[in-house]
């Protein structure tokens, strides 16, 4: 157990590395999120109200177009020269790998979110009403529920002719549950949750947290079969 | 060219013959329902084709387990068949409901959650096949097959649940001899199995498609047959 999280470790932080030393290509994802935001706001009438009542749905689209991105980064930096088949010669567990990367995604697209989120509130003209800690966990586990299938789809389409189009195909649809969680609760704690305790931001966060362990175990699992050629 | 009868045409014949009574029954016999009148009548096909295309899902859910273990190409024409079986089946039963809505609810989309998941059910498996479409070669294409299929399966037992978890919309509880009449059974019951015998039949041949068409790829161009042979387009 220890060895398999040291391995993950050194997965995780060689992922982080490579992401923070090409600065470019972080920064053309977060101005790529930005730039969605910006449009999004071109679909509603521009009375600000409509704008802030889908504030939270423009927000969460916003993070899943950009995650497309880092996603096909991720892996397309493996593929070439054949890093991936380098990584698996190391005596590393399939899972370790599997587990590092997503949580290197995981972590960039929280990253995002800490850049993407004030954009939003400033864009959209709302504040958070709800609980900070409650927002802080959405957003977490939305990502984290963003990566777990999306690094495993990234594995297989990265190798795969047309996998610009595949990756949002087979990804977009998984995803479906955690967005709808993910969107809901944060609409509610945007704009308030009047129910007693906060109950239906809470409801939706527990979803979230039931999608994410279904992800994160199953796509664990699968990943050394992918990979495994 | 002759060919050996095969045994799954019976089990094709049995249900095109149930589903021939079923729809009779339904179209003719029974009451027509409270709530719809005449209108329900499609409901005797959607619900017995809502049930064959889960449970058809469930069967490629447990052959991808297995094409994981094996690999052989037989367990991979059975996995891509029985998606493609299960999401022409989705796809009819997207097409069913909405038939049926339009005139009965005055529109032919709603955001119902069931509904909404039967058609993320469909894109999720739809985006299988694609996958499928792009890899190359037997073990890349069966096990990015299976895989995609067993992350893809995780929605399934929501589409079944959600009407008991979240707000029902447009969909009722789940259909079983205790919420459904009595006089309706039996219609529903002939169309049920009949689906899923027709799903079998359509699984059976799309399989043996499979395997015959990655057959000839893989051995190349059939070997000349006895008859006059051919050298550069002359009859030697």
């Amino acid at each position: 157990m220890k060895r398999l999280l040291r391995q993950i470790w050194g997965v995780f932080k060689k992922d982080l590395l490579l992401d923070l030393r090409s600065g470019g290509r972080l920064t053309a994802v977060a101005f790529f999120a930005g730039m969605t935001l910006l449009l999004f706001s071109f679909a509603a009438p521009p009375d600000g109200i409509s704008l802030g009542l889908n504030a939270a749905g423009y927000l969460w689209l916003a993070l899943l177009l950009a995650s497309v991105l880092a996603l096909g980064e991720s892996f397309r930096i493996e593929v070439e020269d054949e890093a991936l088949e380098g990584l698996r010669l190391l005596p590393v567990d399939p899972m370790a790998l599997y587990y590092g990367k997503a949580l290197a995604t995981t972590t960039l697209l929280i990253g995002l979110c800490v850049l993407v989120l004030p954009a939003a509130l400033v864009l959209y003209g709302v504040a958070i009403k709800g609980a900070v800690w409650k927002m802080i966990a959405t957003l977490i586990l939305g990502c984290a529920g963003l990566a777990a299938p999306g690094t495993l789809y990234s594995a297989m389409t990265s190798r795969a002719r047309g996998q610009d189009v595949l990756l949002p195909l087979l990804l977009f649809p998984l995803v479906i549950p955690v967005l709808v969680s993910a969107v809901k609760a944060t609409s509610l704690l945007l704009h308030g949750d009047i129910n007693p305790g906060g109950s239906a931001s809470s409801s939706h966060l527990s979803l979230l947290l039931c999608f994410d362990v279904v992800y994160w175990s199953v796509c664990g699992l699968l990943f050394g079969k992918v990979i495994d050629e | 060219m002759n060919q050996a009868f095969e045994k799954e045409h019976v089990v094709g014949a049995l249900g095109a013959l149930m589903l021939a009574v079923g729809c009779w029954l339904a179209l003719f016999v029974v009451p027509p329902m409270v709530n719809f009148g005449d209108l329900g009548r499609p409901l005797f096909i959607h619900v017995p084709t809502a049930w064959a295309s889960l449970l058809v899902f469930t069967v490629a859910f447990v052959i991808a387990i297995i094409a994981l273990r094996k690999r052989t190409r037989g367990w991979d024409a059975a996995l891509a068949s029985s998606v493609e079986v299960g999401v022409v089946l989705t796809a009819l039963l997207l097409f069913q409901g909405m038939f049926w809505a339009r005139p009965t609810q005055n529109f032919w989309w709603t955001w119902d959650p069931r509904l909404t998941l039967s058609a993320v059910m469909f894109v999720s498996f739809a985006g299988v096949l694609s996958l499928r479409s792009f890899a190359e070669g037997l073990h890349r294409r069966i096990m990015w097959t299976a895989v995609s299929t067993i992350i893809a399966y995780v929605n399934v037992p929501l589409v079944y649940f959600i009407v008991k978890i979240t707000d029902r919309g447009i969909h009722q509880e789940h259909s079983t001899p205790q919420t459904v009449s009595d006089v309706y059974h039996l219609a529903l019951r002939l169309n049920a199995f009949a689906m899923l015998f027709l799903a079998y039949w359509l699984i059976a041949r799309r399989s043996r498609l499979i395997l015959a068409v990655q057959g000839g790829a893989d051995a190349g161009p059939p070997a000349p047959q006895d008859g006059p042979e051919l050298v550069a387009g002359v009859e030697g």
